[in-house]
């Protein structure tokens, strides 16, 4: 095991309606099953569809308290306002990863930036867009590695009910898939 | 009717530093006590298994008198508290001592939602017509026009029908009558007592004392006979012409509906329904 | 917060979900309550849960009949648990008050979110911290507990229902809007091991029994109704059997007793958590989410080679004067940062000496940081006021 210190910081923004407080519970209970140290927090609106909406996960293996992602080493951002509100308190080492179907429009940033259209593919390939959250999720797990991607399959099994469990391992089976040729390229 | 001695009364009250009671002369809910007692006496129910719940009034203090599990709670939450023991207790006689003011007023919304889930409650609801224990000002049943120390001019506020209100709201017993007819208060609550579900008996009462100085009615006597002549049973009530009916007050049963599902019942069954079978445990 | 130990115990979960857990676990058999944001998912695990084992769960028509519910539960033996937010809380008062004066167990949470009024129902506050002191009316004290994590949440409920089973009072179990939504992991105990006050019943006959005794013991013991007993209970100034009375003697006999079970037994109250505190020169004094980041700051201070500490108190009431006064009388500056206009700031300079109390002022320098805009404080902010005050 990597006896190194890490803390990372994540958060995963868009838009009420977009999966993205599941995707932070899901990813935190990978955490868990990782047995490191998780904390996960979230902001929202009132509105269950539409208006900003943000899952924050920190993921350390050293002691911290306090509970909200103040300087992103990962931002996953699913939507123009989500992804021009949060990446400037993106850290220059961190990572962007830009759901292109909604965000057309990146500032220039020291951070390194994958752009895919997560929203366009799910529809593509699994005929919707309700795992876009699952999809995206695995592919900063495989690219970040911030959690084990074992743990984040066991995670998102236990989460969803069985009639969906199908759907999501696809989803997650093609969010590694980008992320390799991602890594590869 | 079977004969209640007053000998057999005394069991079911508080001697011990409680009397004498707080009630002005000629005030009717001694009355109504007295019924509440004869008929829980006439049914035998246990004291140990009766809780007495009621809010704030004159009414309300009731309970410290009757040797019963009581509670004299807040103004208005009577039927609050009462749903909260009746339902972690289900097996105990759960009765409301309530007013006007108390139960219509500033506890208008338990008493209509304890209505809508038919919880196995006997309230009974002694109406003066007035706001006796601040000194008289008007509630939600006093007479259009009629004085109280906070309508000076005359109320100018319409009034609530109590029972139409209980059964639009759906309580499955509903009863009214006048503290003048002792004998029919004392049926009504024995039927309401045995009743599952939610049960109102609104009694009509006199509060010569404050209502009835402010508004001219005669001293205690005057405002029972008042009363025997106002409130009429339902038949007597729909044969009189529209002129006829002013002022005049209904009494009788509205409704007595043993058909819909009492809520602690329906609770217990949710409860029996969860129940998993042995060695399949649901930690 | 727990790691690297194979436990398969441990599982995610969130503040208010722990908060029901614990008061299960501590043997809650009646909820009542009405919904509202951020507190609502205590009452949807207390309606999955209760039923499943004979307890009852009920959703009144509003907080004032919730509070009410559960007192009159609780006198019928229930162990009662209600959970709501700033707005219902004020609902509540008076029940609350009752539920003192009647001396009847009972907890209420308050997930705090921003206020006044309606304010902000999805965000962060800690503005009701003189509210579950001095939120109902009359003189009365207050039990309040304010942990400030998941596992903490857990803990404190129980421990919430184990001192209202003991003193016989109301407790108020506080929580905030992130607090009561953030998921962390927990070790859940085996309940065989959870400490549970138990209602201890009268051994009298009933004609004995005194439902206000004028020298209880604690845990105090209670009968309920349906037992034989029969008592009378009134929010009405009464004497040893629960009967009213205007008499001078038996009020105060009664007026003593609600204020010195509280007071005679603030050390097995109280409890407080000292962070790096041996040392230090600075102290921060912080409670539930805003302790948070200030320990985060105490960290950030300490590597740059600045003694800083943090107090906790997890019992806000009652407030923990003499352990204020033990560890932060000697402390140069002392910082409270709170989601509040200086709610815990007034009471901790009530301790040190007064508001106006110059000599005080000059010697203990007293900072504080205030947030009411619906943000969390960050460690940089705290941060910023170590770097000002050292």
């Amino acid at each position: 095991m990597n006896k190194e210190i890490f803390k990372k910081e994540i958060r995963l923004s868009g838009s009420g309606g977009q999966g993205l407080i599941t995707a932070g519970i899901i990813l935190a209970k990978a955490a868990v099953l990782d047995k490191v140290r998780v904390t996960q927090t979230q902001s929202y609106g009132p509105e269950s569809r539409g208006g900003a909406s943000r899952a924050d996960v920190i993921i350390s293996n050293d002691e911290f308290y306090y509970p909200e992602a103040v300087n992103f080493d990962v931002l996953l951002a699913l939507t123009q306002e989500a992804c021009e509100k949060y990446s400037k308190n993106l850290k220059d080492s961190g990572i962007l990863i830009a759901d292109t179907t909604n965000v057309k429009d990146i500032v220039h940033l020291e951070a390194k930036v994958y752009e895919l259209p997560f929203t366009e593919i799910a529809m593509k390939k699994l005929g919707t867009i309700l795992p876009t959250n699952i999809l995206s999720l695995a592919f900063l797990v495989k690219i970040t590695g911030v959690v084990s991607e074992s743990s984040l399959k066991t995670a998102v099994c236990d989460f969803v009910k069985p009639q969906f469990k199908k759907m999501n391992l696809k989803a997650i089976k093609i969010g590694f898939k980008l992320a390799s040729e991602e890594i590869i390229s | 009717m079977q004969k209640i001695s007053q000998k057999s009364i005394h069991k079911y009250l508080r001697h011990d530093k409680k009397f004498p009671h707080v009630w002005c002369p000629g005030c009717s809910n001694g009355i109504v006590l007295g019924a509440v007692i004869r008929a829980i006496a006439e049914l035998d129910l246990k004291k140990d298994n009766i809780a007495m719940v009621s809010g704030i009034g004159c009414s309300s203090r009731m309970p410290v008198y009757a040797d019963f599990n009581t509670l004299h709670s807040l103004h208005g939450r009577a039927i609050a508290y009462a749903t909260g023991v009746k339902m972690y207790k289900p097996e105990m006689d759960v009765v409301v001592i309530t007013g006007d003011g108390d139960a219509t007023a500033i506890g208008g919304n338990h008493f209509i939602h304890a209505a809508r889930r038919n919880i196995d409650l006997t309230v009974i609801l002694i109406n003066n017509y007035i706001y006796g224990m601040t000194g008289g000002q008007y509630s939600p049943t006093t007479p259009h026009g009629d004085k109280a120390t906070t309508t000076p001019y005359g109320n100018i506020d319409p009034t609530f029908d109590i029972c139409k209100l209980a059964i639009g709201a759906g309580a499955t017993f509903v009863a009214r009558t006048s503290a003048y007819h002792a004998v029919e208060t004392q049926s009504f609550i024995k039927q309401a007592f045995k009743h599952k579900g939610f049960s109102l008996v609104e009694i009509i009462s006199a509060c010569p004392v404050i209502y009835g100085r402010l508004n001219k009615k005669g001293d205690a006597p005057t405002m029972m006979k008042q009363m025997k002549d106002d409130v009429i049973p339902i038949k007597q009530y729909e044969k009189l012409s529209p002129e006829q009916r002013v002022n005049k007050q209904t009494r009788g049963i509205f409704i007595n509906d043993t058909e819909k599902m009492e809520y602690t019942l329906a609770y217990q069954e949710l409860i029996d329904s969860l129940k998993v079978p042995k060695g399949d445990s649901n930690e | 917060m727990s790691n690297n130990k194979t436990n398969p115990k441990t599982i995610l979960m969130q503040g208010n979900e722990a908060i029901a857990r614990g008061a299960l676990a501590a043997g809650l058999d009646f909820f009542a309550g009405y919904p509202i944001t951020p507190s609502t998912e205590i009452a949807e695990i207390c309606s999955v849960e209760l039923p499943k084992f004979g307890g009852k769960f009920i959703q009144m028509e509003d907080e004032i009949a919730s509070i009410s519910a559960i007192i009159g539960a609780s006198l019928a033996g229930a162990k009662t648990m209600t959970a709501t937010s700033g707005p219902g809380y004020s609902l509540m008062t008076e029940g609350i008050g009752f539920a003192k004066m009647t001396e009847t167990p009972c907890v209420v949470v308050n997930v705090m979110r921003g206020g006044p009024s309606t304010g902000l129902p999805t965000k962060p506050s800690q503005s009701d911290i003189m509210q579950a002191r001095w939120g109902n009316h009359g003189d009365a004290p207050a039990i309040a507990l304010y942990p400030n994590s998941v596992s903490e949440s857990y803990e404190l409920s129980i421990r919430a229902m184990n001192l209202a089973e003991k003193y016989r009072t109301c407790v108020v179990l506080l929580s905030d809007e992130v607090l009561g939504h953030m998921r962390e992991p927990i070790e859940l105990p085996d309940l065989s091991q959870v400490k549970i006050v138990r209602r201890i019943t009268p051994t009298k006959p009933p004609e004995w029994y005194q439902h206000y005794p004028d020298n209880p013991k604690y845990p105090m013991p209670k009968a309920s109704f349906g037992e034989g007993y029969r008592f009378h209970v009134t929010g009405l100034s009464h004497d040893s059997k629960g009967f009213p009375t205007n008499r001078a003697d038996e009020t105060k006999i009664l007026m003593d007793r609600l204020r010195n079970k509280i007071a005679y037994h603030i050390d097995d109250i109280v409890q407080i958590e000292n962070y790096q505190m041996q040392d230090a020169k600075i102290a921060i004094f912080a409670a539930g989410i805003s302790s948070r980041a200030a320990k985060e700051a105490v960290m950030m201070a300490r590597k740059r080679g600045i003694k800083v500490g943090m107090m906790r108190p997890l019992t806000i009431w009652p407030f923990p004067d003499a352990a204020v006064r033990k560890f932060l009388g000697d402390k140069k500056a002392i910082i409270v940062p709170e989601l509040n206009e200086g709610q815990l700031s007034l009471e901790l300079k009530r301790v040190m000496g007064g508001i106006w109390n110059y000599e005080i002022r000059k010697t203990k320098k007293i900072e504080e940081i205030h947030r009411t805009d619906g943000l969390l404080i960050t460690p940089d902010q705290i941060l910023k006021s170590i770097m000002e005050v050292k």
